[in-house]
């Protein structure tokens, strides 16, 4: 075993610190033999640390890396079911399978996630509107819990499988999942491209046009104000066939490394600011065809153009940043005007701002995606009020029946988490059963008090 | 557990009748904060504290009993404090007493006493409160310095110089837990105006308990490891501080 002393930890918006012993096990065994508890100050597990906020971090108690679950996928050539370990990123999964002809199912904006995290923040893609979130994809988990190893699936403790996904680890460690792939025919996507020049204008196009696309998205200018308000770029697609990719001597199932990529930023030299980010915003916007369809364009820049910029992170300074995403109903979208009017008129710079129609919900308690309009931004910490400003956007979120992402969270109001997720319930009795002794808890868990104050089931 | 904006949900307040110190703790309270700590000498006082608090029914208060002039009674205090709200996450410092500088300053005891009150006593309780907090893996300490311990000045440098000790201390104490998820505030206000300094002759550039702990809030926000209220401060006492004696000792205030 290898214990590491104590580690600074935070997530990926740097922002609330805190100090834990990381533990990195060998193998299964030294994992479970980790959970049974007993310093009595808790355990939780940690992939990448892609998650924003305080998700994969716990004060004083021991934080439990994954490189021991990182061995190979495993993948049936026939079938498309692929067994993942749940310390492998999903980078190295589509590194794998992609030239088999298979794709992940599910991939957020990174493909620097794990297995795990990826099951553990039920995370979701540009396809949400049509194939729902990642748990939607898993036939089985493998978890090691508390109380010892756990096999789990749809049909087979339904209980724990669903709260595991978007249980944010607090029901054990995902060994595995098995997932079932998607069959492509190559490493490309077809694009079609539209601006719009008010947020008004994008909602109604995504409303009327999502249905025929695999994947879309939209990116919203949040400096744009007046007429401009909320103008944005839509993009959709779906992956493209054998024949309509440019021809390659490697077949159409490879893309170079970097292929494709065109760097959201020139040059990460400076600070992102209003001022760097306004402009960026502007140059964006003009620089996005008005109509275009049909554009060839390689997966990762399509799906992950921040993973080429390494630790762009750093860019908002040492402050760090928070993220903020919501989601609320589809007949709701006045909440999504009235978020990006707020946070443009007190021009708090945001780099990103993501829109996107969820389909139908899974049926993970605490799974984030319901049926509606989800809008997510980066928030550099320092602009006076801003606290202010999202505990008032909570409000309206909580109040249309909406709720925000955990895995992006470092801040809500505790007393909205309920308000926000009413089937808390059914994560504690799952917790309950498979941590009987409170082991596992989060700074997250515990800022939430996800159960009770203390972040254990209650 | 704090959030990313350094909103705490449990503080300790050492001077717990403070009124920086309460002025802070309201807004902490109409922010995040649940769980209140007071610990102090004057227990009538803290109770009153502990009422108004605890009115609105959303924030648990406890009161512990606080003799700063005991470095017993100091280490007895962080324990009792961190045994009835065993999460706390920030501690404020903000004990102090301006004395009466004429009549203490040729009284051996009673110099001692204005020592000990200003410097030994703090320096005690935010050793034990840093240690707790260390342990605990993350936590903020704020320490209410002032401008009279940034150049000490004859009308008051029995409390000018246990605040100079008292900041040279926490400027040790930021460095010394650097890595351990705790990180030190240090805010020095200028003239407050307010129940301490009543009575007394208002300096230039004077402040309030309210503007102090709104600056206090927004240091742990942004993570400011010196705050100045006013802000001005920086800049004056970038002068004032290399000033000749001569022109030291004629200015006003």
């Amino acid at each position: 075993m290898s214990t590491i002393g104590r580690e600074l930890l935070s997530g990926w918006g740097h922002t609330a610190p805190s100090a834990a012993t990381v533990a990195r096990p060998t193998d299964v065994a030294e994992l479970v033999s980790l959970l049974d508890g007993g310093s009595g100050r808790g355990v939780i597990p940690r992939g990448l640390g892609r998650s924003y906020g305080d998700a994969a971090q716990l004060a004083g108690g021991t934080v439990v890396e994954l490189g021991a679950l990182s061995g190979a996928p495993r993948l049936d050539q026939a079938s498309g079911r692929a067994v993942l370990p749940g310390g492998v990123s999903l980078h190295r999964v589509l590194r794998e399978v992609v030239p088999r002809g298979w794709f992940v199912p599910v991939t957020p904006g990174t493909r620097q996630v794990t297995v795990g995290g990826a099951v553990a923040a039920d995370v979701h893609g540009k396809n949400h509107h049509r194939d729902g979130a990642f748990g939607r994809h898993v036939t089985r988990l493998e978890l090691a819990t508390p109380v010892g190893l756990r096999s789990t699936g749809p049909d087979d403790d339904p209980p724990l499988f669903w709260a595991t996904h978007g249980g944010m680890g607090l029901t054990g460690v995902v060994v595995s999942a098995e997932v079932q792939l998607l069959p492509v025919e190559s490493a490309w996507m077809l694009v079609d491209t539209e601006r719009a020049e008010h947020l008004d204008d994008l909602m109604a196009a995504m409303e009327e046009g999502d249905d025929r696309y695999r994947y879309s998205v939209a990116w919203v200018d949040c400096q744009a104000r007046g007429r401009h308000l909320g103008r944005g770029v839509l993009t959709r697609g779906d992956h493209a066939p054998a024949a309509a990719v440019p021809r390659r001597r490697r077949g159409p199932l490879t893309v170079r490394a970097g292929e494709g990529l065109r760097l959201p930023v020139g040059a990460p030299s400076g600070l992102l600011n209003p001022l760097t980010v306004g402009a960026f915003n502007e140059l964006w916007f003009r620089r996005a065809p008005k109509r275009e369809t049909g554009r060839p364009q390689p997966y990762p820049a399509f799906f992950h153009p921040l993973d080429a910029v390494a630790d762009w992170s750093r860019l908002y300074g040492p402050r760090g940043f928070m993220q903020y995403q919501f989601v609320v109903p589809p007949d709701r979208g006045d909440v999504v005007r009235q978020a990006v009017s707020e946070l443009s008129a007190r021009r708090l710079a945001s780099f990103l701002a993501v829109l996107k129609r969820f389909g139908p919900a899974d049926d993970g308690p605490l799974s984030f995606p319901i049926p509606g309009w989800t809008l997510a931004l980066d928030l550099p910490v320092g602009p006076p009020g801003l606290g202010e400003l999202l505990d008032h956007l909570d409000e309206l979120v909580a109040g249309a029946g909406g709720r925000v992402y955990l895995a992006k969270d470092a801040r809500l109001r505790p007393e909205l988490l309920p308000v926000m997720y009413p089937r808390l319930a059914e994560l504690d009795l799952v917790r309950r059963r498979v941590d009987p002794k409170g082991v596992l808890r989060s700074d997250l868990a515990r800022r939430l008090h996800l159960g009770g104050p203390d972040g254990t089931p209650c | 557990m704090l959030d990313a904006l350094g909103r705490p949900q449990s503080v300790l307040l050492l001077g717990g009748t403070s009124e920086i110190g309460l002025a802070i703790v309201e807004r902490l309270v109409t922010a995040r904060c649940t769980t209140v700590v007071l610990a102090g000498r004057d227990r009538e006082g803290l109770a009153g504290a502990a009422a108004a608090l605890a009115a609105n029914g959303k924030v648990t208060v406890h009161t512990v009993d606080l003799e700063a002039t005991d470095p017993a009674s100091c280490a007895a205090a962080v324990q009792q404090a961190f045994e009835v709200a065993p999460t706390i996450d920030l501690v404020v410092m903000a004990l102090g007493a301006l004395g009466d500088q004429a009549t203490d300053e040729r009284d051996p005891l009673a110099t001692a006493e204005m020592i000990e009150a200003n410097f030994t006593g703090p320096a005690a309780l935010l050793a034990g409160a840093a240690a707790r907090l260390v342990e605990a893996g993350q936590g903020r300490i704020l320490v209410l310095s002032s401008v009279a311990g940034v150049r000490v000045r004859r009308a008051n440098y029995l409390y000018g110089s246990a605040k100079a000790g008292l900041d040279g201390y926490a400027l040790g104490l930021a460095e010394s837990v650097r890595g351990t998820g705790v990180a030190v505030h240090i805010v020095r206000p200028g003239f407050v105006v307010g129940r301490m300094t009543a009575g007394r002759n208002q300096a230039p550039l004077a402040t309030t308990p309210d503007a102090v702990a709104a600056a206090c809030l927004r240091a742990l926000e942004t993570g400011a490891p010196i705050t100045w209220v006013p802000e001005h401060l920086r800049f004056v006492f970038l002068v004032l501080r290399h000033a000749p004696a001569a022109l030291w000792r004629r200015l006003p205030g």
